[in-house]
Parts: C-alpha cells; structure tokens; sequence
C-alpha cells in the first residue's frame, strides 16, 4: 500500500446528498481491493474534464457525454452500471403555462437547465420539434435541478430541464406546481463507472466485488446509500453502441 | 432505385413497385395517412457496411409496424416510401462511405403503408478504425421542416 493513492471521482451532476453515498462507496472500496483510493469531487464539468485530460482520474463514475473521450481518447473501460437506471429528462413547465405538449412553447423565452451535459443535449433534442434551438433561447444555467425548479415557480424561466430522476425527487409541493410536457424514454444513454490505466489491472475483482455487493449485508447498505439496487456488467460493444449512439446526437 | 405508379388506387391509398437499388423490387400500398411521431423518444437502428438491418430498438418496431424478427437480416430499404428522392439516399450512402455523419428528414413507409415523417442521424461505426456498420437515429422533426421538405422533394425526382 505504498503506491500513490488512486482518484475516484463521479460526475458532478449528482446533488451533494447523493455524495455522501459516494464516500461510503469509497471507504468500501477501499477495504474490498485492499488499497488506497482518494475521492475527489469537482465542482463542474469543466474542471472534472481538465483533471480527466491531465491524467489525474484512475476511477470515475462517469456522464455518458464524456464516455467517449474516456475510452477513445484516455483508454479507460467501461466496468458497470447501475441496475436497471438510464439517464432520461423530463421537460416541464409552471402548471399554469398554456403549453400542453412541446409543439406549444416558442422561440424566444427562457430556459434553465444545470451544466448536465447530457441532459441538456437531449432536452434540447426533445425542443427541436418546436423549432427551439440554441440560438433562439435564453439558456440560464443553474447549480442543480432544485434551482431549475425555482426559476420556473418564480417565472424567471419559462421551461426547464431535467434529469428525470432528480424531477421526480423534486419535494411534492415543487412537483404539484410543475407539468411535465414530456419526458424521454431512450433506455440505452446512462451513467457508468470507468477505470483507467493505472487501475486496469483491478479490473476483474472490482467487477467482482462490485457484483457481490448485494449478497452481503455491509454490501448492500453501501448499495443502499448510493440509492441502487445491483451493479451491472457492462459489455465492450454496449458502450461502444452507446458512444455511437451519443455521437449521432451531439452536433 | 426508381419507382412507378402502376396500379389504380386502392380504396383511401395508392400502390407502387419499388425498384431497389440492389435490383431487387416490390409492390407496396401506400396510404396517404401520418402516424405521428411519439414524444420523447429515438427510433434506433444499426446495419452491416451493406445496409442490412442487425439492431433494431423498440421505438423502430412500435413505429415501423414490422416485427423485430421480420426486420433484422432485411436491407434497410424495407422502409423506403415512394415519395422519397433517389437522390436523398445517393447522398446518404456517399456521405456514410466516405466516413462522415449524414442527417436528412427522411420519409418512411410502415408495414400497413401509412408514413412517417423523422429527422435521421446516420454515422459509420468503426471499432479499432475497422468498419463494421451504420448506427442510425432519428429524432422528431417540426412540422415547419416537414412542410419545407413535402414541398421540396417531390422536385426533386
Ligand atoms: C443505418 C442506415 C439506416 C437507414 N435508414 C433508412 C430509413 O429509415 N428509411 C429508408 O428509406 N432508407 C434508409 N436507409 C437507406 C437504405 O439503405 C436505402 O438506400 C434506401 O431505402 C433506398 O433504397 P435503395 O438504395 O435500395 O434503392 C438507411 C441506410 C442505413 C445505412
């Protein structure tokens, strides 16, 4: 245990309540590979990003817009996902705007979203059918999907976008006075965890360790705190099918 | 890849013989009928470097009208509507072959010969800079786009 630790870190579009799961994950994985591991958290993604180019990430719990740069460019491997979850958005509006479907918002108003890179490039897909793009809006960035929420309750913005996970983790007074327009239903664009080349070699028993979680009770009260049920293997070609399929969607 | 207007209407639709690219042909109905395009979602599919089907999703079966099992081994042509330009598809296959992404509003024919309009998305897939295949994905077009291309392709023959 004399090496230099390794760096975990995960995509900042998770509110800070999830990181404390995260650093329960960490001293967990820690104890299973028997080595030291540091958890790191960046504040956006444009820092995240320059730590991945400076080679200073062996582990990441990565957003599946920068999965592409992580293996083509940074020769990580895809390890797993969690169990059953992909990353779809909802769209929604103050319950008492007039817009019924997509089709019903114009050109010209206020958008928030967070820095989420793929949520905001599939919201933005989901408004083209209303010819909404980006050069016809005004995108207002906020810190997290509750200050999304607030700029539509006090008409700051008109529509926002959303993980849809987060939406619906919305507090139930939030939610009542939000609409959903729609939401996606892309199944095959989630998150995932990605080791690099300093870790390669821990590959195997981390997908092993990772997979056995469920069946002891230390394992799953860290499932527990990070909110998933399993890890699931995620297969080359899987990864690769979904690098292609975000490559067709941004630009 | 031309078509023709050989038979007399049928009631509500029309029928046409495809003549595909790959010399093979087939009688089609068509009725002038939209299915709309779902909210929401992606209509996925990937072919091998000749264009035969070997992943579809969902979306593309719900939407097509076709089976999964009927779609995957076919030649993508199995969409293909009457009312789409030869020369959208000449530009589609000479984009893709020459390694780059192509993205055109493209007008598909379903199994019961209604149509659907989408906005597809089609890039090469190369794994270790081998070819093995097209990945296509449509999204929902605005009608604004559709009217411009309703009033454009038929010019284009
Ligand atoms: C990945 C991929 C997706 C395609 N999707 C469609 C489609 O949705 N509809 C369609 O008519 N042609 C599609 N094509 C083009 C067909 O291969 C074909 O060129 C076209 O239907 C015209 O038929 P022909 O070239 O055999 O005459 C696709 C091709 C590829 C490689």
């Amino acid at each position: 245990m004399k090496h230099k630790p390794f760096q975990l870190t995960v995509s900042p579009d998770f509110a800070p309540t999830s990181l404390a799961g995260w650093h329960i994950f960490n001293t967990w994985l820690q104890r299973s590979l028997d080595t030291r591991i540091h958890l790191d958290i960046y504040q956006d993604f444009a820092s995240q990003r320059q730590a991945i180019r400076n080679d200073a990430i062996d582990l990441i719990f990565a957003n599946p817009y920068d999965a592409s740069m992580l293996i083509r460019e940074k020769g990580f491997h895809c390890l797993a996902r969690p169990g059953g979850r992909s990353d779809e958005v909802v769209i929604a509006v103050r319950g008492d705007h007039p817009a019924s479907t997509v089709e019903g918002l114009e050109a010209g108003m206020r958008l928030a979203s967070t820095d989420d890179p793929d949520v905001h490039m599939m919201g933005m897909i989901m408004l083209e059918p209303a010819n909404i793009n980006a050069d016809n809006i005004e995108r207002r960035i906020c810190s997290s999907y509750v200050l999304v929420a607030k700029e539509l309750l006090s008409v700051q913005s008109e529509v926002g976008l959303f993980l849809a996970e987060a939406f619906y983790e919305l507090s139930k007074i939030t939610r009542r006075q939000l609409r959903p327009l729609v939401q996606s239903q892309i199944q095959v664009v989630h998150h995932a965890l990605m080791v690099g080349p300093r870790m390669q070699h821990l590959t195997e028993t981390l997908l092993q360790r990772l997979q056995e979680m469920p069946q002891t009770p230390r394992g799953q009260g860290v499932l527990d705190s990070l909110g998933y049920k399993t890890w699931e293997a995620v297969e080359e070609e899987d990864v690769e099918f979904m690098i292609d399929l975000m490559d067709t969607l941004v630009g | 890849m031309n078509s023709q207007n050989l038979e007399a209407p049928q009631s509500g639709g029309r029928t046409f013989t495809l003549h595909f690219f790959d010399g093979s042909s087939r009688y089609v109905p068509v009725v002038d009928v939209e299915e709309p395009y779902p909210d929401g979602r992606l209509i996925v599919s990937r072919t091998d470097p000749g264009g035969v089907i070997t992943h579809v999703n969902q979306s593309f079966v719900d939407m097509s009208g076709y089976s999964e099992a009927e779609l995957l081994g076919t030649p993508h042509h199995i969409l293909r509507h009457p009312d789409m330009p030869p020369a959208a598809f000449k530009g589609l296959w000479d984009t893709i072959k020459a390694g780059n992404r192509w993205q055109g509003y493209v007008k598909n024919l379903r199994k019961d010969g209604r149509f659907y309009w989408v906005y597809a998305t089609v890039i090469p897939n190369l794994r270790r800079g081998k070819l093995i295949g097209y990945t296509s994905v449509r999204r929902k077009p605005s009608r604004l786009r559709i009217k411009e291309c309703e009033a454009l392709y038929p010019t284009l023959f």
